[in-house]
Formats: structure tokens, sequence, C-alpha cells
């Protein structure tokens, strides 16, 4: 029963050793922050809604529902900060309620050159090994796809609409959209190629090879494929339906899968824009973990309330029932001593003491 | 093993006829009784009948890993999916519909009566006209006939029960037709069926 807790809260350990190793520092954030940092910086937040209160000095606070935001604000100009945190967040659920999120990341701010992306990244690939030998990692690069909508001369709105089109894998929209926008073929097909894009690494950018010949595409194409030959190619999926938050996120975005979890467990990427939005300079980059949905992965329901319920006989000397549970819980077994065994409660195996402390069954 | 949600139905039928000719077949699905599960080891797939609203559902938690829901549902609550394709079929229009004799006044606030309120809002704040939205569970057309809404957003087939209702389509909003949709995880680790069962239903759909 203990030990798949305790394989997330292992799992948790290796996540922290790792970043700690790699010189990352634990950030640990206040319960509360301000609720006008929160509202100026709303549209970054998974959602606008946060749980608000007036604290006893009369200022309107929150509870946390982002701990990156809080980070970038303790980052200094010219210098690099390399932070990791685990922190429980408090934001709507799909249930159309507030809850508590457990949740893991780690940042890097500051004047990043490409190694410190890369950093990221493969602590991002490494973070999903330490919790599942069977891992994906889906990566992109923003930049591609806006570019290629860029030069086909559609306005904002209709480019909006094909990223929503591409982050659903969505071709027969994409192409309706085109239609619609008056987009020629062949820039439509440029588009298309991109969200079919095939996932393993040399194709995916042998296609992107293809596309455009110009200067600019084929140096984003060579950086691009320098990222990924450093990660582990049968892991790494190129998609470019990762389509992050473009208002701040920028560059590279990533997402993480492990077999068996339904959603994705990882995701990150490159946001520069929300560090100038938030009137910093240089270059953020950071991934979060979500560990509600990894402790589901690593907590199966138990079939048994209790791995060992010891009875014991009425007027057993307390010290006789201690010692025996003791003895019983010798192998790791969670023991619950009880008078009666009660009528719900399911336990792998039971157990009756004596009065005299034996165990007599 | 592939589990495929579909929904429940004339459409469900018609789209598992699909997958059969794609080369997933079931022909325990066939059988008239009520269960609700069908599984064929020899192509790898386990069906389900699910309510149609719900499919997107079950695909967006991973209990399926892909299934076939209508474009009005993907709109409407938007699940985190990928919609794999457009399968041609149940092919219908949401649309704004009025009485007969209908005159939008801009001075007032419409209300509209409606089965989809993010779609109805998503379309009016498009056009900066401001609404009230009355949510209702069925019998939309029985709203402005009873003063209860000025418009119904809702989805048109035939027309039939419009005009049975003296009531005419304004304007369309949206085509509506059945999506291919996958799970976002299910289709990293499942790759390979699922985007062979995209191509088969692709090639299926050309040469119909």
């Amino acid at each position: 029963m203990s030990t798949e807790k305790n394989t997330v809260e292992e799992k948790i350990g290796a996540l922290r050793e790792l970043y700690r190793r790699r010189g990352y520092a634990r950030f640990r954030m206040r319960q509360f922050e301000a609720y006008d940092f929160y509202a100026r910086n709303k549209n970054f937040l998974v959602s606008e809604n946060v749980i608000t209160f007036t604290d006893l000095d009369g200022k309107l606070m929150a509870l946390k529902p982002d701990v990156t935001l809080s980070i970038i604000k303790n980052s200094d100009a010219g210098e690099i900060l390399r932070a990791y945190y685990h922190e429980n967040v408090y934001r709507p659920t799909k249930s159309g309620t507030f809850g508590e999120i457990m949740q893991m990341g780690l940042e890097c701010i500051g004047d990043l050159d490409e190694y410190c992306v890369f950093e990221v990244l493969s602590l991002a690939a490494e973070s999903l090994d330490a919790l599942s030998p069977d891992w994906l990692l889906d990566v992109s690069d923003l930049w591609f796809f806006s570019t290629a909508i860029e030069r086909t001369g559609v306005d904002g709105e209709t480019g909006d609409k094909l990223f929503a089109c591409l982050g659903e894998k969505n071709a027969h929209d994409l192409k309706a959209v085109c239609s619609a926008a008056g987009v020629c073929e062949q820039k439509a097909n440029k588009l298309l190629a991109l969200l079919n894009c095939d996932s393993d690494p040399r194709k995916a950018l042998s296609i992107l090879e293809s596309l455009y010949d110009d200067a600019a595409w084929q140096a984003r194409v060579a950086a691009f494929g320098a990222v990924l030959s450093a990660l582990p190619e049968a892991r790494v999926r190129v998609d470019f339906s990762v389509v992050s938050n473009r208002k701040y996120y920028n560059g590279l975005v990533f997402q993480g899968f492990i077999n068996g979890v339904p959603q994705n467990v990882l995701s990150g990427g490159q946001y520069d824009n929300l560090l100038a939005r938030m009137g910093k300079s240089g270059r953020a980059v950071g991934f979060a973990l979500y560990l509600d949905r990894v402790e589901e992965y690593f907590m199966p329901r138990d079939a048994y309330d209790a791995d060992v319920v010891l009875i014991y006989a009425p007027h057993t000397p307390p010290r006789l029932v201690a010692a025996a549970a003791a003895e019983l819980g010798k192998n790791g077994d969670a023991v619950t001593a009880l008078p009666a065994l009660p009528q719900k409660l399911k336990a792998r195996r039971v157990v009756r003491l004596d009065e005299n402390g034996v165990i007599v069954c | 093993m592939l589990n495929i949600a579909l929904p429940k139905g004339r459409l469900g039928e018609k789209v598992y006829a699909m997958f059969e000719a794609a080369g997933f077949a079931c022909p325990a699905i066939r059988e008239n009784n009520r269960k609700l599960v069908f599984e064929n080891e020899e192509t790898g797939v386990r069906y389900f009948w699910v309510k149609p609203s719900d499919v997107a559902i079950y695909v967006e938690r991973g209990a399926a890993d892909v299934g076939v829901a209508g474009k009005d549902i993907l709109l409407e609550y938007r699940p985190d999916v990928y919609e794999l394709l457009d399968l041609g079929t149940g092919v219908c229009r949401m649309a704004v519909a009025a009485p007969r004799d209908f005159r939008d006044d801009p001075r007032r606030v419409l209300r509209v009566a409606t089965k989809f309120p993010h779609i109805a809002a998503d379309y009016y704040a498009g056009r900066g006209r401001q609404i009230d939205v009355i949510r209702l569970n069925g019998s939309i057309e029985l709203a402005p006939i009873l003063g209860l809404s000025d418009v119904i957003v809702d989805i048109v087939e035939t027309g039939t029960t419009l005009r049975e209702n003296d009531l005419a389509v304004v304007c369309d909003i949206v085509p509506i037709s059945a999506r291919l949709i996958a799970n976002k995880a299910a289709y990293q680790f499942k790759n390979e069926p699922i985007t062979r069962l995209q191509a088969a239903l692709a090639a299926g759909k050309e040469t119909t």
C-alpha cells in the first residue's frame, strides 16, 4: 500500500536531485501574492480566475495560481537565474471549481545562450525519463509556422485560425481557412506540410529544408536540427501541433507524454515575450510537470484498505498489541490494529491476537 | 488494442460501416443486443457505443483512443483533442433561425435560445452584438414561438421542423459534420494504428 505512494515521492526526490546537480536552486514562494500582479499578467495564466481575499491590511491578495510569474519577478538583469519549484497552485479545474494542483517545474531566465535553451530541453527529456521508461517528447519551433503564415500575407485573425487548426492537426479546416482567405495553393500546401510533418526528426528536418530556400529559413532549420540531434532520437518527435500561447511563447515549445497517462505530463518552451511584457530584458525558457496527472499514473487504486488488520482480544495489554503490530509490519506492510473487524474494511490479511499477545490465526 | 468511441444511433451505425470498410471490423457490433462494448482481437479494435455528446469526453480523458464526434460538439465543448478527419457524413449546419417576420432591432439586446451557448456567444461576439443567451435542452423552436427568445441558434438538417413552426433560417454560422478525433497521448503511443485508420478512412471517403 505505502509502496506506490513512496514511488511518487521517490520520483519527485529524484527530480529534485537531478535539477540540483545541474545547478538549479529550489525557489520557494509565498502562498499569496498581490492580486494586481496576476491581474496585470492574466493572459499568461491558464485561467483568469484566481482565488482572492482581502488581507488584514486591506490589500487584495490572491492565492498563487502560477509560479513562473513570481520567478521572473525575482530575476535580475545581466544574470542567469536557474530555479526549480515544487509547489501547489490554485486554479479552476475542468469540473468548474477551484482545485489545488501540485506542480513542479524549472525555469532558466536571463542572458541565455543556445546552450541554456538546450540544457532545459534536455532536462525536460531527463525528467520524463526519471518518471517512466516509456515516454515521448514532442518538440516544435513556433517560428516555422508563424513565418509560413506571414509569408501568406493573411491578417492576424486568419493567422490565429490557422494556428488553431494546427493545434488540432485539423488539415480539412486549415484548407478551408486558406481557401476563404484567398491563400494560393502553393503557400497553403506549405502550411499543410508543417501540419502533416513527419514526426521522425531526420525526415522532419528534410521536409523543413524543402519548404523555403532563403537563408533565414535554412538557418533556423539548422538551429532546430542542432537542438534535436542532441536529444535521444527514439524518444523525440517533431510535432508542430504543439502551439502554446503565442503572446508569451516564441521559438522552441515542447510537450511530454508518458504511456498510460491520457494527457501531456510536461509542457514548456521559450517565453521571451512574457519577459519583455514584464519589463525584463533577456530570454527565458522553462517547463512545468503536471504531478497531479503523474500521481494518478503511479498510484493505481488500492484493492485493499489495509495490508494487515490485527484484531486483538479484549483486555490485551497495549504493549503486546504494539509488539505484534511491529512484528507484522517488519516487511513494510501497513498494519492496522483494531478490537474488531469493521464490516466495510477490506484487508489483504487479517490476523487475530489473543489476550496473551499470541497470534492465533 | 485501439479503443474507439462511436456515437449511438443512426450516425454511429453509418460511421461504423466506414470503419469496417477501412479494415477495422468488429462483427459482434452488428449483433442485436444491449451490449455497449465490442472487441475484435483480430483487427485490434474495441468499440464503445456512447451518447453522441459524450464521445469527446471519452476521447479527451483517454477512455477511448479515437472517436467520432460532430463538429457542433467540438465547437461547443472545445475538448483538448486532435481533429484528424472530416468524415463527410452527418452533414448539417449550425444556423440562426427566427419567426418568418423577424426583424433584428439593434437597439435591443437580442435574446438567443440555444443548446449551444458557446457557439452562439462566439458568433455574436464576432459581430459585436450584445445578446442574452437562454440555454435550453430541447424543443428550441418553441422559444421564439412563445416569445421566450427573439432567435434560436440550432442545428438545421432539412429545415422541415423550422418550416412547420413558421420559422426560417436567418443566417448560417458554420457547417457541421462528423469528425474523427483522437486523444493526444494515444496519438503518440498508438500512432501507427491511428494514422492507419485515418488514412484508410480518408481513402474510403474519396472513393465514395
